[in-house]
């Protein structure tokens, strides 16, 4: 991995990452990608897993609701900043 | 000290919820300077000490489980009111507005709830220095780490400031630090117990876990916190697998080829010589095969990872945690999640991110969890032939702290915990080993690996080999 495809994963991922920690990562995610790419020397079928494993969709009624506004100060006051009942963030559309 | 020999002072008032109280604030003020179990340790303890020492004297042996007992939690589990880091800048000044089903659930049993314990940032490490807030040091030997993520939750107990503790056990978090500090270490089966209120890290591997000094403290605790949740999908019902039963007598296998990896001789050798003492309990312990466990870290590198990088995209500075500000939306973002994570989390995040990118996806995710599935074929194969699978908990007693810099040597010290995650067993880790460093003896913990559903059985063989043979 070069310092480039680090870079675009960082974007990707949303992390600004500093030139030092771009070569940093290249070399340690390419030690990492090759300790791991080892599983590509298991061959063979997907097993039928039905039997071994137990999962399937849960679902639930659309009903029973708490009342309204019953957790929205809490929530809102984890919020690095509100304007009243809103979570308050820059723009989204336009220059970005 | 257990829970059950706690429980007996109190109800006969020889000892009270207040004197254990002082004496784990005395532990925490004399030691924590030093090992640093703690992130915070709360100040209303001391009142809940009081009115638990008032409750023993009216309701005796009626009073609540666990009333009383000096508890501590890993700070990525939320407790309504109370920080809850991860360990982590990006969460420093988090207040949980909710209780974790598990600590609801517990305290219905009204323990003591001590504080809260330090981490691997995220539950990511095995060490405990990867914590944005320092690391935790070994009570056993304080050069060296406590193992981890759950560093703190196993130093808490181990240094006498709690009789148990909650961690949470993704790749080895509880089993791997409570075999580095002596301590009994569990992870349920997938599913038996709720995640719903623990900080996600790998969705399909996380598990809350118990560090406790006995076995049937860790039963007791686990009876108090599992069962099905309806804010969890993924809980499993009591005839999700077939029953397991309990023996009197155990056939153990032993994944003789999986055990050449990297072990260090002196603990292979104190293994070696636990298989002796099983025999002579009357219990069989046979060789086994299970060739694809070797592969197990391979495709947990691949899986959490990519679970990783999804769990976290959460925190991006808007509704809750830590915001960096920027010129741009964008630029919030990618400062925030800069300043706010750490270099472990960075590179899990952005190995995550790789594996799971297209051209990318079948080659590791699609391929690491076709190996899962392979991998739970093989064991429950092997599992028609004996009860228990038997490994050492970790190939070497606690490294020292500093040791292991790169990032693939601590990862290879969880080869034998990560299994029983990618396949969704139970399995706990038993302090029976000892081994000695520049003249220090160092626990080493022995893991035992039962069928799904097959908790209550680790139990019973448990209590049988550990609980019952000490004096």
């Amino acid at each position: 991995m070069e310092k480039q495809d680090v870079e675009h994963l960082a974007k990707l991922s949303r992390i600004a990452i500093t030139d030092g920690e771009a070569t940093a990562l290249a070399g340690e995610i390419t030690t990492i990608l090759g300790y791991v790419s080892d599983i590509n020397s298991i061959t063979g079928e997907r097993p039928e897993v039905k039997e071994v494993g137990a999962l399937n969709n849960v679902m639930r009624d659309d009903g029973d609701p708490h009342e309204p506004g019953l957790y929205t100060e809490d929530l809102l006051n984890a919020a690095p900043e509100r304007d009243g009942q809103y979570v308050k963030v820059k723009k989204i559309l336009g220059d970005n | 000290m257990t829970i059950t020999e706690l429980r007996k002072k109190f109800i006969d008032g020889s000892y009270t919820p207040l004197d254990a109280y002082n004496d784990a604030k005395k532990v925490i003020d004399e030691k924590d300077g030093d090992i640093h179990a703690f992130v915070d340790v709360f100040d209303d303890a001391k009142a809940q000490a009081e009115d638990a020492t008032k409750e023993y004297a009216e309701k005796g042996e009626n009073a609540p489980a666990l009333l009383g007992v000096p508890f501590a939690i890993k700070n990525n589990i939320l407790i309504k009111g109370k920080r809850a880091t991860a360990s982590s800048k990006i969460l420093e000044n988090y207040v949980a507005p909710y209780d974790a089903t598990v600590i609801e659930r517990l305290k219905a049993e009204k323990p003591l709830l001590i504080g809260t314990t330090n981490l691997d940032e995220f539950a990511m490490g095995g060490s405990t220095e990867n914590s944005a807030f320092g690391p935790t040091k070994n009570p056993v030997d304080e050069s060296r780490v406590p193992g981890g993520s759950s560093g703190g939750s196993a130093a808490s107990v181990a240094m006498g400031a709690s009789v148990a503790a909650l961690g949470t056990d993704t790749g080895g978090s509880v089993r791997q630090p409570a075999s580095f500090c002596g301590l009994v270490g569990y992870k349920p089966t997938y599913g038996a117990v709720s995640r719903h209120g623990l900080i996600a890290m790998g969705s399909s591997l996380d598990q809350a876990g118990i560090f406790t000094n006995s076995v049937a403290d860790c039963e007791l605790i686990y009876s108090i916190i599992a069962g099905k949740d309806k804010m969890d999908a993924t809980t499993i019902n009591p005839d999700t697998y077939p029953a397991v039963e309990n023996k009197e007598i155990y056939t153990i296998g032993v994944p003789r080829d999986f055990l050449s990896v990297g072990m260090d001789e002196d603990v292979l050798e104190a293994f070696d010589a636990e298989i002796e003492r099983l025999t002579s309990l009357g219990h069989t312990v046979v060789d086994v095969s299970l060739p694809l466990m070797k592969q197990g870290l391979a495709a947990y590198y691949i899986v959490m990872p990519a679970e990783v990088s999804s769990n976290l995209a959460r925190y991006d500075g808007m509704r809750y945690g830590l915001r960096v500000e920027g010129d741009t939306l964008l630029e919030d973002y990618m400062k925030t999640r800069a300043e706010g994570f750490g270099a472990e989390v960075k590179r899990r995040i952005l190995l995550g991110t790789y594996v799971l990118s297209a051209g990318y996806y079948d080659a590791y995710y699609g391929k690491a969890e076709m190996v899962r599935d392979m991998m739970r074929a093989e064991i429950n194969e092997v599992f028609k032939d004996v009860d228990i699978i038997m490994t050492p908990t970790s190939p070497t007693p606690a490294f020292k702290i500093g040791e292991k810099e790169d990032p693939l040597s601590m990862y290879l010290a969880d080869i034998f915990t990560v299994p029983a995650n990618l396949m969704g067993v139970p399995a706990i880790s038993i302090p029976e080993l000892t081994v000695e460093r520049e003249g220090i003896i160092l626990p080493v913990g022995v893991q035992y690996i039962a069928p799904h559903a097959g908790d209550a059985r680790l139990f019973d063989f448990g209590k049988k080999i550990f609980d019952d043979t000490r004096a």
